[in-house]
């Protein structure tokens, strides 16, 4: 019996991508254009490119935040210490260029350096000394949550001596080249850490490896592999990628705000679970995790735009997430 | 004759993988009808859609005459069918009567769990199998062989009339065996049905009275057991014939030694094991279940700690306490259990091929070199026969044959010195068993040094240049490998217990 193989030549990286994501995440896909076109037909101010741009620009912290979870997550992770990482990394970046008056990129790189750290940290509690991913980042979240608040006196931070920082996610470079799409940076970036992160996961050996941990972690120990130095690195990356999100956010409110950060956790988490990442790991995209937060700040903006009062907002989000995880299963069988 | 089940004209599809083609089964009343085939020719498929666990794309399923088509296994349990999986399906951390009962605890007043009734009652279950067994004791801290045990307790506890058993033997000793069989043959007296999937031919002749022979997903032909045989039924199974060459020991004095290992030790179950192992030579590990075979295989491999010891690589003492550390010196391990420990079921046939050799193929930056990744897994591919239809199939759906290959050519790739195998044909038909002799024979004629662990005597026999024997953790005695030795020589030494009274060191 010969064995019948074919090594298929894939396009590029970008045809790859949008293949495999297109395959997988339809399903995410197609609710997102459900519900643009449902918005659009509910309402006339919907479609609008201001609004379009604003539902852009409050994807941008949570999707950057979900898309660093998402890696944790396909290791068979989680992090609950992300919302909090988030706002440490901006006072970081706040004492750098408020308190010390450091130079603009010195302030970025210690935000994103920060988180790093902290991502360093919580993968060495659960690759080194065991703690249920669930717990360590328990004791992170409520760590950096304190920490915040002690270095910045519980007071705001704000950037106003740092002229450029705001600019970092409310300027846009895209309007420089195309006037008129004036798409702020915070939204550029969000697409620019998606690429990076998808285009790590599918092709280095670091998300070769976050994948085959969350699939069977006894299997790459047994391979040989230094399976916990790899699991610190995963950490690692997605906490400089929380970093990121801590920058984008100061850069937003022009401040670091201290008592802001929790829950935007469980928003993010939820944004992954909606595109179709599995909570008991080994499977996932970037593609699919960028529809999900989409999907809520669509779903969010949508409602308000069609004036349904707040509670009910949070009320259909929940529903969403349900259904759209209930929906992904049944397709799944 | 009573026909309780018939399967006729079955078609079973997976995405890339026409698993049946037109598969057909009859089983009559009181019957034991083996199935067999090579590894990937359906067994486990057809199987999984008797029991509802599949759903037919075509054909009929006659249960006592009746079209059925159970969906789930409670409703082809409702019909009177019990399956015993390949893979165990127990919870561990409940215990054996929790394990047989689950779902339908006998209860007391206020749907208060009755645990003392369930324990009696599994306890009686246990009796009418001759199965010393405590019901409270938790599965997990089962060896395989009792787990697999409970499974058949669990399935007779429905009282099914239809029982299918997927390679109940793989991992039974001899003595559990022999007591497996009185069961199947109380059970066939009372009119029960067994559909038995097995590659072992002897097992075969023992128990089953009509075969049907499958291969790649279609029906070859039903025959009666005792009268055909056993090369016909190979024949058919593989569609040409099997023959080996009796087995040459070579002369290996003058070979360098590969490893060296002094005085392992760990609590009872590695009790002072001392050997040496050259290049070029098989070294075979035979004993029976829980002679802490696998335990020495994994202390040397660094899965496991030890507590003192020695290990020598190529004549240097090495510092091995991980994994990572062992395959840097060259030694490749492949486990016993190779879904648990040997492979990431849900990636592909390449990322699992190139697993502990990612280095390779990778720049200096990180970035994976997909097409010579590609390359070497089709060339792998290539040399171990591995059936996919793509090297970028998700292992889990190929079958247990051609995963082991996978975890051999992991190991190949990487070129490694020494190789321990563990149980390396467990579930594995005859045709790949003979493909995976003869890829040892080629690693030993290329200068590697092979341990090879098996529960099978004829197999370490087969292959092996010398033969280390185990008992209670300890190395009752190392063979010459060829004919002076015997099966009976290896079973006076896996049997020299250090206290006659106490039981088999089963339990862990």
């Amino acid at each position: 019996m010969t064995a019948s193989v074919d090594v298929k030549k894939e396009g590029g990286f970008l045809a790859g991508l949008i293949k495999s994501g297109a395959h997988q995440k339809l399903l995410a896909f197609a609710s997102l254009i459900m519900l643009l076109i449902g918005f659009s037909l509910g309402s006339p101010n919907f479609m609008q490119m201001s609004n379009m741009i604003a539902i852009l620009q409050a994807t941008s912290v949570i999707g950057v935040l979900a898309i660093g979870v998402t890696l944790i997550i396909i290791t068979g992770g989680i992090d609950l210490s992300i919302g909090t990482m988030m706002t440490f990394c901006a006072v970081i970046s706040g004492v750098f260029l408020t308190y010390w008056g450091l130079p603009l990129p010195i302030g970025v790189l210690a935000g994103i350096g920060a988180g790093a750290f902290c991502g360093f940290c919580s993968g060495t509690f659960v690759a080194k000394m065991k703690i249920p991913p669930f717990i360590a980042t328990l004791g992170m979240m409520l760590i950096l949550k304190g920490l915040s608040l002690v270095i910045s006196g519980t007071r705001p931070i704000y950037f106003n001596d740092t002229p450029g920082f705001s600019e970092i996610s409310r300027g846009s470079l895209i309007e420089n080249i195309i006037p008129g799409l004036p798409i702020p940076n915070g939204v550029l970036i969000l697409f620019l850490v998606a690429i990076g992160t998808a285009y790590v996961l599918s092709k280095t050996v670091l998300g070769r490896y976050t994948y085959a941990l969350g699939s069977n972690e006894e299997a790459v120990r047994l391979s040989g592999v230094n399976a916990d130095r790899w699991k610190i690195a995963i950490y690692t990356f997605a906490g400089s990628i929380c970093g990121v999100a801590g920058v984008l956010i100061a850069s937003r409110l022009n401040s670091a705000q201290p008592a802001l950060g929790l829950g935007y956790e469980l928003e993010a988490i939820a944004a992954v679970v909606i595109g179709g990442t599995s909570l008991a790991g080994g499977r996932g995209t970037i593609l699919g995790t960028l529809i999900g937060a989409l999907i809520m700040s669509v779903l969010t903006n949508g409602l308000r735009v069609m004036s349904v009062a707040q509670e009910w907002q949070t009320v259909a989000t929940g529903a969403i997430i349900i259904l759209a995880v209930y929906a992904d299963m049944s397709r799944k069988k | 004759m009573d026909k309780i089940v018939e399967m006729i004209g079955i078609d079973k599809g997976f995405p890339g993988v026409q698993a049946l083609k037109d598969a057909q089964l009859e089983l009559r009343k009181g019957e034991v009808h083996a199935l067999m085939g090579e590894n990937g020719a359906g067994k486990s498929t057809l199987m999984k859609v008797l029991s509802g666990i599949y759903k037919k794309d075509a054909g009929e399923i006659l249960i006592r005459g009746k079209s059925e088509e159970p969906v789930g296994p409670r409703e082809a349990q409702a019909l009177g069918i019990g399956i015993i999986h390949q893979e165990l399906s127990l919870m561990n951390d409940l215990s054996a009567a929790q394990n047989i009962f689950i779902g339908r605890e006998p209860r007391r007043s206020l749907g208060r769990i009755d645990d003392a009734a369930m324990n009696r009652q599994a306890a009686e279950l246990f009796a009418a199998m001759h199965l010393d067994l405590d019901p409270a004791v938790l599965v997990g801290d089962l060896t395989i062989a009792k787990q697999q045990m409970i499974e058949i307790a669990k399935a007779l506890s429905f009282d099914s009339e239809i029982l299918v058993m997927d390679e109940p033997t793989a991992a039974l000793n001899d003595a559990e065996i022999a007591d497996l069989f009185v069961i199947i043959n109380e059970l066939k007296a009372k009119g029960h049905g067994i559909i038995y999937i097995s590659h072992k031919m002897d097992e075969l002749k023992r128990i089953a009275d009509r075969v049907t022979i499958m291969r790649d997903g279609q029906y070859v032909g039903t025959v009666e057991a005792k009268e055909t045989p056993v090369a016909k039924i190979i024949a058919m199974m593989v569609g040409r014939e099997v023959n080996h060459e009796p087995l040459v020991v070579p002369d290996l004095s003058e070979f360098p030694v590969a490893l060296e290992v002094r005085g392992l030790t760990r609590g009872k179950e590695i009790r002072d094991v001392s050997f040496d192992l050259r290049k070029g030579e098989v070294l075979g590990f035979a004993g029976l279940m829980g002679a802490g075979r696998t335990e020495v295989a994994r202390a040397i491999f660094g899965a496991d700690p030890l507590e003192a010891g020695e290990i020598l690589v190529a004549g240097e003492t090495t510092r091995i306490t991980s994994p990572y550390d062992a395959v840097k010196a060259g030694i490749g391990y492949l486990s016993e259990d190779r879904k648990r420990y040997g492979l990431a079921v849900t990636m592909d046939v390449a990322a699992n091929t190139v697993m502990p050799n990612l280095e390779r193929f990778t720049s200096s930056t990180g970035v994976l070199n997909e097409p010579a990744i590609d390359v070497a897994t089709s060339d792998m591919v290539d040399k171990l026969k591995i059936r996919t239809p793509s090297i970028h199939q998700e292992v889990r759906l190929l079958s247990g044959g051609n995963q082991q290959k996978i975890v051999v050519g992991k190991w190949l790739l990487r070129d490694c010195d020494i190789f321990i195998f563990d149980e390396p044909t467990r579930g594995i038909d005859v045709g790949a068993k003979a493909e995976i002799y003869k890829l040892i024979e080629d690693l030993t004629a290329r200068g590697k040094a092979v341990i090879m662990i098996s529960s099978e005597l004829p197999e370490v026999m087969r292959l092996s240049h010398r033969i280390l024997v185990m008992c209670e953790g300890r190395v009752t005695g190392i063979l010459p490998g060829g004919e002076e030795t015997s099966q009976e020589d290896i079973m006076t030494l896996a049997t020299q217990r250090e206290t006659t009274q106490q039981n088999a060191g089963n339990m862990q």
